[in-house]
């Protein structure tokens, strides 16, 4: 699969502090809403996770102004949108391009080919990377859909403009 | 004629579905204990999704094979004798074993359900294949990816059971189900425990130049260049410095997956019963790209039609593929 014929930067893209705190405040009460909605639907998921449900996970997609926060703890969950700058210590740090990632949580794309042709880059624990890849991929649908539906036609508006960028920017995929 | 099933992975119920409804003639699968090589975090199967996926599989016609394919370590069988009275309660169509004490309580207590040998076992002469067929019963074998068509051909003659052959993915070899490296620096066993390069000790560093090291308990076994494509973490593909190879080398195998799609034909007209796609611990979107290749490309030649496959090296271990020894023994 490859994504992009370059591997992805060593250092995702740089943003002004004031751009990253306003991007995190626009999107973060979107966050917690996908969140609480994903946990109601899917809490099978949480199963999977084991100990690493108290992992702080930072899922960075790199074009992105801002990375994200994950704890997915089903007693306290976290899902926050946090300047790089201000990022918590993390367990596990996840890094790629923001569609390739979600792509990933739908199962549209396989983790082990992003892997293999570096446009994912994984650190930290390791074993808490592999739990929250093999718990979202037990979820039947597509969380993106989900997501989308919640914003009515805006939403899935914005996830069809989000995917046609995706298949412009990948043509000649050859996995599909 | 061989009836070429397609023998398909799933590590999650949600991979099961999908390997079913792409098309798949068996799915393997295993419980989330030490019973099965693929003893992964995560991964594998509860008692009741076991048994729901069972059903599931049944009603659309496709076969449930049970992976208890790991050695018990001496004394401790419990796991394993546990997992296999569930596996029948629950209507599993065979248990896949290695281990010969596993093969022996299945085949006594369990008699009504179909014994595979796994690749686990490394048969691969037509007198090991037979000892387990005469004394356990077993009805189809595994070969390991060690064999070219022509021997697999040879053997099929001398055997008095089914074969199946990988036939796609992780390309694996050493000596199967007799492999030492993780266990030499981890502790942990692929053989016993099911667990290759855990993941708890697996660590990856991604430097400044933009090149990455994987490390497994602390000791580096590859660096990966700024644009070179990576492999899974395991010892057997790790690329290693020697006195006489300052600039590394691999000195076990390569990141490579097995591709056998164009020799779906011959290993049919050799009389290979059944072709098993390895991934038990990959994701959803392979086990459906797979399949769904697959499926097309037998029913092709069940057709009679030329088999049209789609390009499948963007889900290859380092985006390499080989056909390994299937077509000569020297490749490697």
């Amino acid at each position: 699969m490859s994504l992009n014929a370059d591997p992805i930067p060593t250092a995702p893209r740089r943003a002004s502090p004031v751009l990253s705190r306003l991007a995190c405040t626009v999107v973060q009460p979107i966050l917690s809403r996908v969140v609480r909605r994903i946990a109601e639907r899917h809490p099978s998921l949480f199963a999977r996770l084991g100990p690493h449900q108290t992992t702080d996970f930072l899922i960075d997609p790199i074009e992105l102004p801002f990375a994200l926060h994950l704890r997915p703890d089903p007693e306290a969950l976290v899902f926050r949108a946090v300047p790089r700058a201000d990022a918590p210590p993390a367990g596990a740090t996840i890094r790629g391009k923001f569609l390739l990632l979600l792509e990933l949580v739908d199962s549209e794309e396989d983790g082990d080919a992003a892997f293999f042709s570096r446009d994912l880059d994984v650190s930290g624990d390791t074993e808490a990377v592999v739990r929250l890849r093999n718990a979202l991929d037990d979820v039947d649908g597509s969380i993106a859909e989900e997501t989308a539906e919640m914003f009515g036609p805006p939403g899935r508006a914005i996830l069809a403009r989000l995917r046609k960028t995706y298949t412009n920017d990948n043509e000649g995929h050859p996995a599909r | 004629m061989s009836l070429a099933e397609l023998i398909c992975p799933a590590g999650t119920p949600a991979a099961l579905r999908t390997a079913v409804d792409a098309g798949a003639d068996a799915v393997y699968c295993g419980f989330q204990d030490a019973t099965n090589a693929r003893n992964f975090p995560g991964l594998n199967f509860t008692p009741d999704e076991m048994q729901a996926a069972v059903a599931y599989a049944h009603a659309k016609g496709t076969n449930v094979l049970l992976a208890l394919n790991t050695y018990p370590p001496a004394g401790q069988v419990d796991l394993w004798r546990q997992a296999a009275d569930a596996g029948a309660r629950f209507g599993v169509d065979a248990f896949i074993v290695a281990d010969m004490g596993v093969a022996d309580y299945i085949a006594r207590t369990h008699p009504q359900v179909r014994l595979h040998l796994s690749v686990q076992a490394a048969a691969s002469s037509p007198e090991a294949i037979r000892y387990y067929c005469e004394n356990f019963g077993v009805k189809r074998v595994v070969l390991p990816r060690i064999l070219t068509i022509p021997e697999i051909r040879q053997i099929r003659t001398e055997i008095p059971c089914e074969i199946e052959t990988f036939i796609f993915g992780n390309h694996g070899l050493m000596v199967e189900g007799r492999c030492s490296l993780t266990n030499y620096l981890t502790g942990q066993s692929t053989n016993m425990d099911g667990v290759c390069s855990p993941a708890s000790d697996v660590q990856y560093q991604r430097h400044e130049n933009g090149s990455m090291s994987s490390q497994l308990a602390g000791f580096t076994i590859d660096c990966f260049g700024a644009e070179e494509k990576a492999g899974y973490p395991t010892i057997c593909k790790g690329r290693y410095t020697a006195p006489h190879r300052k600039e590394g080398y691999y000195a076990f195998e390569e990141p490579v997956s097995l591709n056998l799609s164009r020799l779906l034909p011959e290993l049919i007209d050799a009389g290979v019963h059944a072709f098993k796609i390895e991934g038990r611990q990959r994701s959803k979107s392979y086990v459906r790209g797979v399949v769904t290749a697959f499926r097309k490309a037998v029913d092709d030649i069940r057709a009679g039609r030329p088999a049209d496959m789609a390009d499948l090296v963007a889900l290859t271990e380092g985006q390499k593929q080989t056909q390994g020894a299937f077509e000569t023994k020297k490749w490697r």
